[in-house]
């Protein structure tokens, strides 16, 4: 059952609408829906991987967030050049919580920030001397890096410098991969073009490197796709397949490496948990290498058995009983979680607005804690994930796409969920609005929350959250005054 | 890019993010492949036709006529 009715939700669309100017409101309007469980394709009730209005506010980030962020930054002995000023490397640099095993600084560089901090002289007479003395000096100072990757910024683009020749130059002088990544912030409307331009550059510069090279295979080989480490998360969903009998040959890229990215294509299926980011190079191993794709999730119990029957199913008889032993192996331990949190968590109503995946894949999880998910939404998405989203949400539930912050304010206040789940963005706006809230890009410095292992621990924080007694005192002072009168009254 | 999927074949155009079953293929025999496609969402694509390709997925130009963008 949903919160409200569908005709109360349209018209608490119209509502929100109403503050806009005519054109900006016809603009919106085709981002809201309201969800109908029947519909087969997004396409007709919403609009999605558009340009944000001008002029409100919007949760998205640019095309190099996308790729130096998501897709390039978490590949552990890469070494990724923010090639350009120093900001946008300095301020998205650690962000993400991508967990790595290594020496930071010796054998990995996840955590660190390399860039060409341009100057005014570099615009005016081009930075590709600059970048090529950058490559020396890392190879000096680094030498254990296993490969390069250029990460363009807007300038480089403006002025139209020429990193490709100075990284094919670099990568024949170390011979190490250099892969120039042409993902300029101005490119697309949001991240979600930075995703598909690494995904791009990987094809080009990466993928067949090790073709014709020999591997020793085995029947089980898998890759893990669009996992990005969060909080440990890529590791406590390996455990549940190497327990199963697979053998997991690449992580892409949380905690990943160069040489498992040159690997992936000698696998047998590539598990897919990040559509968004890394549908693009499944598609393109599928076409060239032939290696079926598989969209997984791992958020809550229910999910998880379902994931593991449907990715046994390409697999033998033992990797079919790998997987029942897995599942009847932690149900009793995820029987005892939810007998201990969903009392306390029951009857209680979420409103998601995230990234990627999550807005869809972590429904699941809540259902099995006995919560609801009243309203979802993402800042980046496209129409296929909407296609995605219409199945797993419940009727008449509120989906907004590229949400502003006027919206997201309005339908908070009208929906009141016992739990927001968005990004730092929003946090400490519906903190001040008195509203339990988590933030799920980064699982507010917890996790993990993927795989058996993560729901024990996105349980316990769910609770930790919605049951903490500081909520009740958020009331500002005078208005606490006000409703002691009116009780006095 | 045409794919196999569970119920005959799958259509995807990458950047519009349009995924669907077609519905129907005017010709789909090994030695002439292509021609007229027909979506599920309605949309009218056009391949020229050619010899099947000897495995799918694969990538190729088609055109469209008619329906969703």
């Amino acid at each position: 059952m949903s919160a409200l009715t569908r005709e109360a939700t349209e018209t608490l669309i119209q509502e929100v609408l109403e503050i806009y100017p005519e054109k900006a409101r016809k603009d919106r309007a085709k981002h809201l829906m309201v969800n109908d469980t029947e519909l087969e394709s997004s396409k007709k009730c919403i609009t999605s991987n558009r340009k944000s209005l001008p002029g409100v506010m919007t949760m998205r980030g640019c095309a190099y967030a996308g790729s130096k962020g998501v897709v390039w930054g978490p590949i552990k002995d890469m070494i990724s050049i923010s090639h350009g000023p120093i900001g946008c490397g300095q301020y998205a640099r650690g962000g993400r919580r991508n967990y790595y095993v290594g020496t930071t600084g010796v054998d990995t560089f996840c955590e660190m920030n390399f860039t060409s901090d341009f100057q005014e002289k570099d615009i005016v007479f081009g930075g590709d001397k600059k970048l090529a003395k950058l490559i020396d000096e890392i190879e000096m100072l680094f030498p254990l890096n296993k490969g390069i990757s250029v990460q363009s910024e807007c300038p480089v683009g403006l002025i139209g410098d020429d990193i490709e020749a100075v990284s094919k130059k670099a990568a024949a002088q170390l011979d190490k991969p250099v892969v120039p990544v042409r993902c300029e912030g101005f490119r697309g409307v949001s991240q979600s073009l930075g995703h598909h331009i690494a995904n791009d550059s990987v094809r080009d510069w990466i993928l067949s490197n090790r073709d014709g090279q020999p591997f020793e295979k085995t029947p089980y080989d898998v890759a893990i796709l669009g996992d990005y480490n969060i909080g440990g998360d890529a590791w406590a969903s390996r455990i549940l397949l190497e327990e199963m009998g697979l053998r997991v040959v690449a992580q892409w890229s949380g905690d990943g490496t160069l040489a498992e990215m040159e690997n992936t294509p000698f696998v047998k299926l590539n598990l897919l948990h990040c559509y968004r980011s890394m549908n693009y190079i499944s598609r393109h191993m599928e076409e060239k290498y032939g290696i079926p794709w598989l969209e997984y999730n791992f958020f809550g119990p229910t999910k998880i058995a379902e994931s593991l029957r449907k990715i046994a199913s390409f697999f033998d008889d033992h990797i079919k009983e790998g997987a029942e032993r897995v599942i009847e192996k932690y149900t009793p331990a995820m029987n005892e979680v939810i007998a201990k949190y969903k009392p306390r968590l029951q009857g209680k109503k979420v409103m998601l607005y995230v990234g990627g995946l999550r807005p869809r894949h972590v429904v699941g999880a809540y259902e099995d804690l006995g919560m609801e998910v009243v309203g979802t939404g993402y800042e980046f998405a496209h129409n296929d994930d909407y296609d995605r989203t219409i199945k797993d949400m419940g009727d008449a539930t509120l989906i907004y796409d590229d949400a502003t912050g006027h919206e997201l304010d309005e339908f908070v206040k009208a929906l009141k969920p016992d739990l927001i789940g968005s990004g730092i963005k929003e946090k400490y706006v519906f903190h001040k609005m008195g509203f339990p809230f988590r933030q799920m890009h980064s699982w507010d410095y917890s996790g993990p929350y993927h795989g058996y292992d993560g729901f024990a621990v996105f349980a316990k924080d769910m609770d930790l959250t919605l049951n903490n007694p500081c909520w009740k005192m958020l009331k500002a002072p005078w208005l606490k005054e006000e409703a002691a009168e009116l009780k006095a009254a | 890019m045409i794919r196999r999927g569970d119920a005959g074949y799958v259509f995807y155009m990458p950047k519009r993010d349009i995924e669907d079953q077609i519905t129907s293929m005017e010709f789909d025999s090994p030695e002439k492949w292509g021609g007229e496609i027909r979506l599920k969402n309605g949309g009218i694509y056009f391949i020229e036709p050619q010899s099947a390709p000897e495995r799918l997925p694969c990538s190729l130009r088609a055109k469209r006529i008619d329906g969703v963008e």
